[in-house]
């Protein structure tokens, strides 16, 4: 029984109907439940451990990365410096712009947004086309891509009124650069653009960190250092997304410096005015300091279009154009100064002793070089007759009379005073871009044409013609020199300081000599056979000058311009130089109208507007020198 | 002797609630258990409404999800383990059906069919198997002579094996994984000889491998490789790994403060409400919040292991031993991701993540062990 029953048991082990040994079961189940406890409670230890090693272990390291993360360095750009003339009247300024921008995360249909937005304030093709160029450009998510800048105080309250229901609109306040006289003042002042890729290569990249803009162009490409001000820095915390979520430290940046010009806004708009329609360019300088009054060059172009980013149509409208609005004639025009150096070189005769001022010719029309058979021809058929003295060879504008001078002190001379009065050299004017001009001689020949000087040369260089070239604004320099009375100043467009500095150097000729050629400039404007006595009407005051005609050799014939056109643009460039008044002379100016014929007639007038507002502003001689008034 | 013998052997700690019927016990729940469970739910809801960036939409309708899960807990109680014994076979039959029925019906996105959609509700019934299959192993083993014999193992393998493998087909290898571990702890628990899991050991050592290179899909196999060195993709999936730990070891030992963690409040966390949430937690409350909660999570498995070693008849000490230990795995498989000493698998932190799924499965699970613990004792 026994027996069998337990072969029953070992029978039913196999059996699903074994008997159940309860306690043993049990048992069984208690060991392995706790051994599974004890596993429990090894594995917590693993995890409070590897969190211990994270938190308490390693902590100083992900303290770190974490402020990495969310902490970001900002730049605060600073506000750029403005721009004054010598009254304080603003040039240069920085205008809020409200800029209508669409953060395209937060747009849930971003084409709908964008009709929504057009059906309330408008927006173009070109514009929604620029949006999306920029919207696939990399860029930080959120980051909200301009779709329509400076927007008008209307649309601003269209935009706010239906804010709500338009999903990532968003209208951002940006400074600008404004620049209130935009045409006027275009080639003097410049303007600034968006920093490009190469400029980017070349700049101190913390000093621009923020800042979208730099000159490209006059003195606010000359003065970046000092219009741009130093960079702050904001330190924000930002999500994930990159979007700010807080404010944490700020260092706030430094304005840039602002300038002070000699400039008066006035004088430069009787330029702007005075030139009109016409090609030229007009420098206006105050002798005394050598600051710049006023310096236009024509056609100009409005400069405000290039801060906002200008289209490429408008720009190469600006850049093909023939009559070269972007071109600053003043600096860098390089014209022929023709008989506006007559006074120069009377001067350079009398004081090297070629000549004394009892010197006559008689002028048959006509000049020729001993042993040659060439005629060198007076502007004059037939000449001007006898008994020119030099007074008279400068009145009336007389060639053959600089001719012969010219041959008799030789090149050497010429060059010698021609330079110390500024041709040919860079006038050193605070500008970034300024052509030298050719003041020609031996050496100068040599080296740029490798060729021997002809006496053939002297004959053109007296008269300003053949090599010689000077921009607008050396025959502003040099003409002050003439009226200072050899004091060598450089022109200068920002005021340094309030006191005026003494001259860097001084042309030596007598009083008598300086008298002299004081006089024969003033009988110029004054005399009835003076060559601009057509614009003494009425002036309460004496003013000295010297016409010129600049003969035209750049323009090809084989360019396709209509037969009227050609014919315009062949004819002499028009000169004037002058300064007043002649008893205290204080103000220096320079005219050149391109095509403009005559002197007498294109570009006196235009001097003579100029320089009757100066006198008028300006009555008494210390509201110039003191500045402002 | 009897089981009764056995159990005044064991009880010290709960005789109390033995000792006279309490209100609770007529309700069928263990008050410990469910004071334990109320406080982990209430510091889960303080750690979301920081992990959801003050978010009152998650903390209402995680709330919701906490109450169902209450009532599906207390509904569960109810039921005698004698019931769910007999009926145990039901939920896994009906589990697998849906599990084939994944294959052919699923809805899914990114590559995975997980979901079945009834009538516009969709579920995953991978979840239900979370259960069914402890459930199944313990009414099978649970009337078997124990430690169970070579033929009981092998029905009990082929029952645990089926729904890994049906969910594996998906792929959701990390549910397969668990399904399986919490069928192979009954078996465990049953007392499956130590040959046996000496061969397992072995068979492991032999199919690891073969399953690196036949079964792991190429995403598997990254968070694998991520798990070892994640900046080697730091914007893909290394992100998730760089973010937690940062989160967590800027955290140091006492935390940034609630709400204050800036990890998870400027979004460089993801997932921050959900599989991810312990990051939020170790990095506004440091290492002694963390070392609190694994306390917390330790008493809830100490009340339950209390629960077993009283339970009335193996197929409860079965069942609720292997919820008991499957709750474990969650928590271990979890924090072990988060702290990037596991690779990433969809695993929440149980009763504090985000999710009603997994709130309604775990509670399902507590309510069995309810059941358990206040079943009667039975008349052999």
């Amino acid at each position: 029984m026994k027996q069998g029953c337990l072969q029953l048991q070992s029978f039913s082990m196999n059996d699903d109907h074994a008997l159940k040994n309860p306690l043993l079961e049990a048992r069984l189940f208690v060991a392995r439940l706790f051994f599974a406890l004890l596993v429990v409670v090894l594995l917590s230890g693993v995890l409070v451990w590897r969190y211990y090693h994270l938190q308490v272990a390693r902590h100083e390291g992900f303290v770190t990365l974490s402020d990495r993360n969310r902490v970001l360095v900002e730049p605060a750009p600073p506000t750029r410096g403005l721009i004054f003339d010598r009254n304080g009247v603003l040039l240069a300024d920085n205008r809020p712009s409200f800029n209508l921008s669409v953060v395209a995360e937060r747009a849930n249909d971003l084409e709908a947004l964008l009709d929504e937005v057009e059906g309330l304030i408008g927006i173009s093709d070109t514009q929604r086309e620029r949006f999306y160029k920029q919207l696939k450009r990399r860029r930080r998510p959120y980051e909200p891509v301009p779709l329509r800048l400076d927007l008008s105080e209307r649309e601003q309250g269209i935009l706010a009124v239906n804010e709500y229901h338009l999903p990532g609109v968003e209208v951002t306040v940006q400074l600008l650069r404004n620049y209130p006289f935009g045409k006027e003042l275009a080639h003097v002042l410049g303007y600034v653009g968006r920093i490009n890729d190469q400029e980017i290569q070349e700049l101190e990249a913390v000093r621009y960190s923020g800042t979208l803009v730099l000159g490209k162009t006059g003195l606010e490409k000359y003065y970046e250092g000092e219009l741009l001000g130093e960079v702050g820095y904001q330190t924000v915390e930002t999500n994930a997304r990159g979007r700010v979520m807080r404010h944490l430290e700020r260092i706030d940046p430094v304005p840039g410096k602002d300038l002070h010009l000699y400039l008066d806004s006035r004088l430069q708009h009787v330029i702007y005015e005075a030139l009109g329609e016409e090609r030229g360019a007009v420098v206006a300088i105050e002798i005394a300091s050598g600051g710049v009054l006023a310096m236009g060059s024509a056609p100009t172009f409005d400069t405000n279009e290039f801060v906002t980013g200008i289209s490429f149509d408008n720009y190469d409208a600006l850049l093909n154009s023939p009559d070269r609005p972007l071109f600053d004639r003043v600096l860098q025009g390089q014209y022929p100064p023709g008989s506006t150096v007559k006074p120069l070189y009377g001067l350079a005769a009398l004081e090297s002793g070629t000549i004394n001022s009892d010197h006559r010719i008689y002028d048959p029309g006509f000049y020729q070089l001993k042993n040659e058979e060439r005629k060198y021809r007076d502007w004059k058929k037939g000449g001007h007759g006898s008994k020119i003295y030099l007074r008279d060879a400068i009145v009336q504008s007389c060639d053959t009379f600089f001719y012969d001078v010219g041959v008799r002190m030789t090149i050497d001379k010429l060059s010698l005073y021609g330079t110390r009065f500024g041709l040919g050299r860079k006038t050193g004017i605070d500008m970034p871009t300024e052509r030298a001009g050719i003041m020609p001689s031996r050496a100068w020949k040599r080296g740029a044409k490798g060729l021997a000087w002809y006496p053939g040369d002297t004959v053109n260089t007296s008269i300003g013609q053949g090599f010689t070239l000077a921009t607008p604004m050396q025959l502003a320099v040099a003409t002050a020199r003439m009226a200072s009375r050899g004091e060598m100043r450089s022109p200068q467009l920002v005021r340094k300081q309030h006191a005026v500095s003494p001259p860097a150097g001084r042309i030596q000729a007598s009083d008598s000599n300086w008298n002299y050629i004081h006089q024969a400039m003033q009988d110029v404007v004054h005399n009835r056979r003076g060559t601009a006595q057509g614009i003494n009407r009425g002036l309460n005051y004496h003013m000295a000058g010297k016409t010129g005609t600049a003969q035209v050799i750049g323009m090809k014939q084989d360019e396709e311009y209509d037969v009227e056109m050609v014919a315009k643009r062949n004819r002499d460039h028009a000169l004037f130089i002058a300064f007043a008044p002649v008893e205290n002379p204080r103000i220096a100016v320079s005219v050149i109208i391109e095509n403009g014929e005559h002197g007498s007639t294109a570009a006196a007038p235009v001097a003579r507007k100029v320089i009757d507002a100066f006198m008028e502003y300006y009555p008494e001689p210390e509201g110039v020198a003191d500045g402002s008034e | 002797m009897g089981q009764s013998d056995f159990v005044r052997h064991m009880g010290s700690g709960g005789s109390a609630i033995y000792g006279a019927p309490s209100q609770w016990q007529k309700l069928h729940m263990d008050f410990p258990l469910l004071v334990l469970l109320v406080l982990l739910a209430g510091v889960g809801l303080f750690v979301l409404y920081s992990a959801s960036g003050q978010s009152a939409h998650y903390v209402n309708r995680q709330l919701v999800y906490y109450c169902v899960g209450l009532v599906v807990m207390l509904v569960t109680a109810q039921i005698p383990p004698r019931f769910l014994e007999r009926w145990g076979a039901l939920p896994y039959l009906g589990g697998v059906l849906l599990l084939v029925g994944v294959i052919f019906f699923g809805v899914g996105a990114k590559g995975a069919q997980r979901w079945l959609e009834i009538g516009g509700f969709r579920f995953q019934p991978s979840e239900i198997l979370k259960i069914a299959v402890p459930l199944m192993l313990a009414q099978y083993l649970g009337k078997r002579a124990l430690p169970p014999n070579f033929k009981h193992v092998f029905f009990a393998l082929v029952f645990i094996g089926i729904p890994p493998v049906l969910v594996v087909l998906q792929p959701d290898l990390g549910t397969a994984i668990l399904i399986g571990i919490s069928g192979f702890f009954v078996l465990f628990l049953a007392g499956l000889p130590k040959r046996y899991l000496g061969f397992a050991g072995l068979a492991a050592t032999v199919v690891l491998p073969l399953m690196w290179f036949y079964v792991l899909h190429d995403y598997q196999k990254q968070r694998i490789l991520t798990m070892f060195n994640p900046e080697a993709d730091k914007l893909g999936s290394g992100w998730n790994i760089i973010q937690s730990t940062i989160a967590i070891g800027s955290g140091g030992i006492h935390g940034k403060g609630w709400m204050q963690g800036t990890q998870s409040q400027l979004d460089f966390l993801p997932e921050s409400h959900t599989d991810f949430i312990i990051a939020v937690f170790a990095e506004e409350f440091g290492l002694v919040g963390v070392t609190l909660l694994v306390g917390l999570f330790l008493l809830i498995i100490i009340r339950c292991v209390i629960i077993c070693l009283r339970a009335q008849s193996m197929f409860g000490r079965l069942l609720a031993g292997s919820i008991t230990l499957t709750f474990f795995v969650y928590i271990f498989v979890n924090m072990g991701m988060v702290s990037g000493i596991l690779p990433v698998v969809g695993v929440p932190l149980p009763l504090v993540s985000y999710g009603g799924t997994s709130i309604v499965t775990l509670m399902l699970g507590f309510g069995m062990l309810m059941s358990i613990s206040t079943e009667r004792k039975r008349s052999v």
